[in-house]
């Protein structure tokens, strides 16, 4: 059930701040969740002043430099800092998306930064991904055929069918989408979320997979894939420009066309 | 979902809102609100069917400044619900599903709600 207020040890309270030293014209506030897992506390949001003449442009860089040079305490993931890994997918100004390819200058005002929403969060900006991973296990992202694939090569695909799955297997498993998802908020547990609905589409259209049928047995419930109402924030808020939004109708449209 | 103990990411209080979440959220809610205007439609057409006395009561109370707010809600919730269910009905078939697309769509329910609703109180129908 949808529960609208964050419980007791979950709300935010007033942090620290880090004013800036020496004598920097170019600032910008950075106002950042921080939750200590060993401190007993509740999270916090604390405010970091960077002076940006000597900042690089994204805002992973200003964490990078907030971590270095202010808060060594201040905890994070982020791996290849060229939107590839999706490991530094937060909620920067109020969108999920890449630190690493997120614009400071883009931001108006304070750059607030929170973990992806409705998550545990195991320490400051990173949540525990445990049970994302397990969706998109349960959808079996690998390939399934009855048939042996030839002898003397690979199975190939026609250049059509290969465009069917381009944009569907170009997702990075960043959960930027699903933990903007409000279905996926209230539902988590029994949702699979855009992500894993997006990967299911890619197996699903994909002209080597020979267990169609199977995959859309397992779809078929009224939580896993009907507690998509196309609210679109998922297609909004991907970091990667791909569309889970359309994958999941056109998963519905499938569906519907092979009762009739 | 509890996880050890591990506090949860603030949602609702942080994201900013995108116009088809606004939209989904409206449908849903005029929806509700449909539903308990149904109660009130039956109550005007059994106040017709019972004569001209009782009917006038019916009347006194939806002439009430009140009253005649929940009517303009009302109509307002019937233009937005149906032209968003139009659009339900396209995205169900398969289209309007890019960003802007999705982005004009709701703009354009929300903006034929209003102007439905207005025409619907100046022509007094």
């Amino acid at each position: 059930m949808a529960e609208f207020r964050l419980p007791p040890n979950s709300r935010i309270k007033k942090g620290r701040n880090f004013p800036v030293t020496g004598g920097a014209s170019n600032v910008r506030r950075f106002a950042v969740y921080r939750y200590d897992p060993s401190a007993g506390d509740n999270p916090r949001v604390d405010t970091y002043e960077v002076d940006m003449d000597n900042c690089a442009p994204m805002v992973l860089d200003a964490l990078i430099k907030i971590k270095n040079e202010i808060d060594p305490t201040l905890t994070f993931r982020r791996s290849c800092r060229e939107g590839i890994c999706g490991s530094c997918s937060m909620n920067i100004d109020g969108s999920n998306t890449l630190a690493c390819t997120k614009s400071i200058d883009e931001i108006k005002g304070d750059v607030k930064i929170y973990p992806l929403p409705h998550m545990p969060i195991v320490k400051d900006l990173v949540p525990d991904l445990t049970n994302f991973y397990a969706q998109y296990a349960s959808i079996k992202p690998w390939l399934q055929s009855h048939t042996p694939p030839p002898p003397d090569r690979e199975r190939l695909q026609s250049k059509q069918d290969q465009e069917m799955i381009d944009e569907p297997a170009a997702c990075i498993l960043c959960a930027c989408c699903s933990t903007a998802c409000p279905s996926y908020w209230w539902n988590s547990d029994r949702y699979l979320g855009p992500a894993a609905l997006l990967a299911a589409y890619r197996w699903l259209v994909d002209s080597r997979d020979e267990v169609t049928g199977e995959r859309l047995d397992d779809l078929e419930d009224p939580f896993r894939l009907y507690r998509c109402h196309t609210i679109m924030n998922c297609t909004q808020t991907c970091p990667k420009g791909l569309n889970p939004a359309k994958a999941i109708a056109e998963t519905k449209k499938m569906l519907a066309e092979r009762r009739y | 979902m509890s996880n050890s103990g591990r506090p949860l990411s603030p949602h609702l209080s942080v994201y900013r809102w995108p116009i088809t979440m606004t939209l989904s959220i409206l449908h849903r809610i005029t929806g509700v609100g449909l539903s308990v205007g149904l109660i009130v439609f039956a109550a005007w057409l059994i106040q017709a069917a019972a004569g001209p006395e009782q009917y006038q009561y019916f009347r006194v109370a939806m002439s009430h400044p009140i009253g005649i707010a929940l009517l303009i809600a009302w109509t307002f919730a019937f233009f937005l619900h149906l032209g968003n269910g139009i659009r339900h009905l396209v995205w169900d078939v398969g289209y309007g599903f890019e960003k802007s697309q999705a982005n004009a769509s709701a703009y354009i329910v929300l903006v034929m709600a209003i102007v439905l609703t207005a025409l619907f109180w100046v022509l007094k129908l």
